[in-house]
C-alpha cells in the first residue's frame, strides 16, 4: 500500500447509528440434489448495518458462500425472509445495489483492464465520458493507475484481483460482496491486498460482505465476524470486533487480536463437534 | 524455422517410402512392356507372372526395375512424375495464357474452390445458428443434437447422388448448388460442435457476474458468450473448410460432373491415366493446405487484435 492512501482519514462516524442494510430472519435454503435434499442454510438470522465489514468464516459446506449468493439474489431461499436496503434481494439486484467479487478475477481476456471495468458501465448505460471518468477513479482506488491499457494476462494474479474489485466498485453500488477474493493468492500478496482493502473500505464507506476461510484475514478485516458450521449450514457465533478502525498489519500481534482469533477458532471447533 | 524442420523430415520420409514403393508396384507393368518390346524376361508370359510375387519378379529381373520409374501409365507414379504432370496442367498452362482451359487444373481447382466456399459459407452459417439455438434452448439441445450426430454417420457418397437428383427435380440448374449443399452437409457439423462448446465456455461465475449487473440475455450473448467463442470458432472453421473441400470433391465424383477436381479424378480413373488422378489429388491437397493456412493466419491476426494471448 502506498503512502498516499495511508494518510487518508478513516471515517467511522458515518457508520454509527445507520440502519440495517441486510436483514435475514429465519433463513432456510434446501438444495434438491440427486442424493436427496441438502440443507445449505438453516435458521439463519443476521443484521448487517451500513458501513459494516462482515466476514463469514467456516469450513467448506457451511453455507457461507450460499448465504452471500442469497444476498445477491443468485440463490433463492426456501424459507424465512431477507431484505437488502429494505427490498427483496432480487429488487436490489435490479437496482444494481451490489458489486460482486468472485474468487477467480474472471476478467475478459479480450478486453483491456479499462475495458473490463467498463463492462458493467456499458451494460448499465453510462455515457462514454462518464465511463472514462469512473474507470480512472476506480483504477486509482485500487492502485492500478497506468494499467488501464494492459490486458489481463499481462498482470499478476494480485493485480488481476484488484482490477476485478475495481470493476465491482465502478458503478457505485453501496454493498460489496466478496467470495474468497484472495483465496487463490499467496500470503504476502494477500496481506498487501487486505491492507489495501481496509483503506478502500475506509475511503468509500461501503458495506462489505466477505467470505473467507482464513481466521487472521477475518479478524484483521472485519467489524463483525460471522462463524458458521456445516450440515446443516448455520451461524454458531457472531463476534463484534473491538479492534479500532485503523489497523496496521502488526495489529495481528496484539493480545486483543489474538483473543478474537481464539474465539473464532473456538466457534469453528464447536461447530465441528456435531459431526 | 524450428517448426519447419520436423515437417521437412516427415516430408522426406514420405517421399522416400513413395520412391521405394514404386519398384514393386510397377514391376509387372514394366515386365509386360519389356516383353512386348522383345526383351527376354523371367518368367515369360504375363499369366505366368501373375502367380509370382513382386519380390521374386524383382529378384529375377533386376535390369527391369528402373523401367518401372519411367512408365507412361504406371500403377504408382513417382513423386517426380506427379509433380511434372501437376506443373504441366497448372503452371505451364498458365504461362502460356491457358490457365482457364478445360485441361488445366487451375480451371478445375477454381470450380471446386467456388463450391467449397459456398458450401463453407452455408455450413458455417447453419452451424453457428444451430449452436446458438442449442445453447439457448434445452428443447433444441435435446432434439437437434442427436440428429446432427446421426447426420454425420450417413455416408456422404451415398447421399450425394440423391441430393443432385432432388435438386434437379426442384428445377435447380447446374451442379453448383447441390455441390455446395453436399459440402455444407460435411462442414456444418464441426462448426456446430465447436460453437456449442465455445458459447458454453464462460464459467458459471462469469454468467453470475452479469446477472448481478442485471444484464439482458442479448448483452450476455454479445459481451460474453460470442467473444468467448471466437477461439473455438476458428478451430472449427479450420476443420470445417477441409471438410467442405472433401464434400465438394465427393459431390463431383459419383454424379457425372465434368469439371472440378473430383471430376478429374473420376475421368482419370475411367480413361486409365493415373498421372491425372494423382495430379488432381495433389492439387486438392495443396488447395486444402492453402485454405487451412489462410484461416490459421486469420485466427492469429484476429486473436491478436482482440488482445488474447495467441
Amino acid at each position: 500500500m502506498n503512502v498516499a492512501q495511508n494518510d487518508k482519514e478513516v471515517p467511522g462516524q458515518a457508520r454509527d447509528g445507520a440502519g440495517p442494510v441486510i436483514e435475514a430472519r429465519n433463513l432456510d435454503l434446501t438444495f434438491q440434489t440427486n442424493d436427496g435434499p441438502v440443507q445449505a442454510l438453516k435458521d439463519v438470522n443476521l443484521t448487517i448495518n451500513k458501513g459494516d465489514f462482515v466476514s463469514f468464516i467456516g469450513p467448506s459446506g457451511c453455507g457461507k458462500t450460499t448465504f452471500l449468493r442469497v444476498m445477491a439474489a443468485l440463490e433463492t431461499p426456501t424459507g424465512g425472509t431477507i431484505t437488502v436496503n429494505g427490498m427483496s434481494p432480487d429488487e436490489a439486484r435490479r437496482k444494481r445495489a451490489y458489486g460482486y467479487v468472485f474468487q477467480a478475477a474472471g476478467l475478459y481476456p479480450w478486453r483491456t483492464i479499462a475495458g473490463n471495468i467498463k463492462l458493467p458501465l456499458e451494460i448499465m448505460g453510462f455515457d462514454k465520458s462518464e465511463q472514462e471518468e469512473r474507470v480512472n477513479k476506480v483504477l486509482q482506488l485500487v492502485d492500478l493507475e497506468g494499467f488501464g491499457k494492459k490486458y489481463p494476462w499481462q498482470l499478476s494474479g494480485g493485480m488481476q484481483q484488484r482490477a476485478s474489485i475495481a470493476r465491482a466498485l465502478a458503478f457505485d453500488a453501496d454493498i460489496l460482496l466478496m467470495d474468497e477474493p484472495f483465496g487463490a493468492l499467496d500470503e504476502i500478496v494477500r496481506d498487501h491486498l487486505n491492507e489495501q482493502l481496509l483503506a478502500l473500505w475506509a475511503r468509500t464507506e461501503k458495506t462489505i460482505g466477505f467470505v473467507t476461510h482464513s481466521i487472521p484475514e477475518a479478524v484483521y478485516l472485519s467489524t463483525k465476524i460471522v462463524v458458521m458450521s456445516p450440515r446443516p449450514g448455520r451461524i454458531t457465533d457472531v463476534i463484534e470486533s473491538p479492534l479500532p478502525k485503523e489497523r496496521p498489519l502488526d495489529i495481528r500481534d496484539t493480545p486483543e487480536f489474538l483473543e478474537i482469533a481464539h474465539r473464532v477458532r473456538d466457534g469453528l471447533r464447536a461447530g465441528h463437534a456435531y459431526d | 524455422m524450428r517448426n519447419l524442420l520436423p515437417v521437412l523430415v516427415v516430408l522426406a520420409a514420405i517421399i522416400g517410402i513413395w520412391y521405394a514403393a514404386v519398384a514393386p508396384m510397377n514391376i509387372r507393368v514394366a515386365l509386360d512392356q519389356a516383353e512386348r518390346a522383345g526383351v527376354a524376361v523371367e518368367p515369360a508370359g504375363s499369366l505366368e507372372r501373375r502367380d509370382t510375387s513382386v519380390w521374386r519378379l524383382m529378384a529375377a529381373n533386376p535390369g527391369q526395375i528402373s523401367a518401372g520409374y519411367a512408365l507412361e501409365r504406371p500403377r504408382l507414379p513417382t513423386p517426380q512424375q506427379v509433380g511434372q504432370e501437376l506443373w504441366k496442367t497448372t503452371g505451364e498452362m498458365a504461362l502460356r495464357g491457358r490457365a482457364m482451359s478445360k485441361r488445366s487444373l487451375i480451371y478445375h481447382g477454381w470450380i471446386t474452390l467456388q463450391s467449397t466456399l459456398w458450401g463453407f459459407l452455408l455450413g458455417t452459417t447453419l452451424g453457428i445458428l444451430g449452436a446458438v439455438a442449442i445453447v439457448y434452448s434445452r428443447v433444441v439441445d435435446m432434439s437437434l443434437m442427436p440428429w446432427a450426430i446421426i447426420s454425420q454417420t450417413v455416408p456422404i457418397v451415398a447421399l450425394a447422388p440423391m441430393i443432385i437428383v432432388l435438386s434437379s427435380q426442384l428445377g435447380i440448374e447446374g451442379r453448383g448448388v447441390p455441390k455446395a449443399i453436399i459440402s455444407a452437409y460435411l462442414c456444418y457439423f464441426p462448426v456446430l460442435v465447436g460453437m456449442v462448446k465455445g458459447l458454453r465456455s464462460p464459467a458459471v461465475s462469469q454468467l453470475d457476474l452479469l446477472k448481478t449487473y442485471n444484464a439482458s440475455g442479448l448483452q450476455a450473448f454479445f459481451k460474453l458468450r460470442l467473444p468467448a467463442s471466437v477461439p473455438y470458432l476458428f478451430t472449427s472453421l479450420k476443420v470445417g473448410i477441409a471438410a467442405a473441400l472433401v464434400g465438394t470433391i465427393v459431390g463431383e465424383l459419383p454424379t457425372g460432373a465434368i469439371s472440378g477436381l473430383g471430376a478429374r479424378i473420376l475421368i482419370g480413373d475411367q480413361f486409365g491415366t493415373p498421372l491425372a488422378i494423382w495430379a488432381a489429388l495433389l492439387a486438392a491437397a495443396i488447395l486444402a493446405g492453402l485454405l487451412v493456412t489462410l484461416l490459421d493466419v486469420l485466427q492469429r491476426v484476429t486473436l491478436k487484435r482482440m488482445g488474447m494471448q495467441a
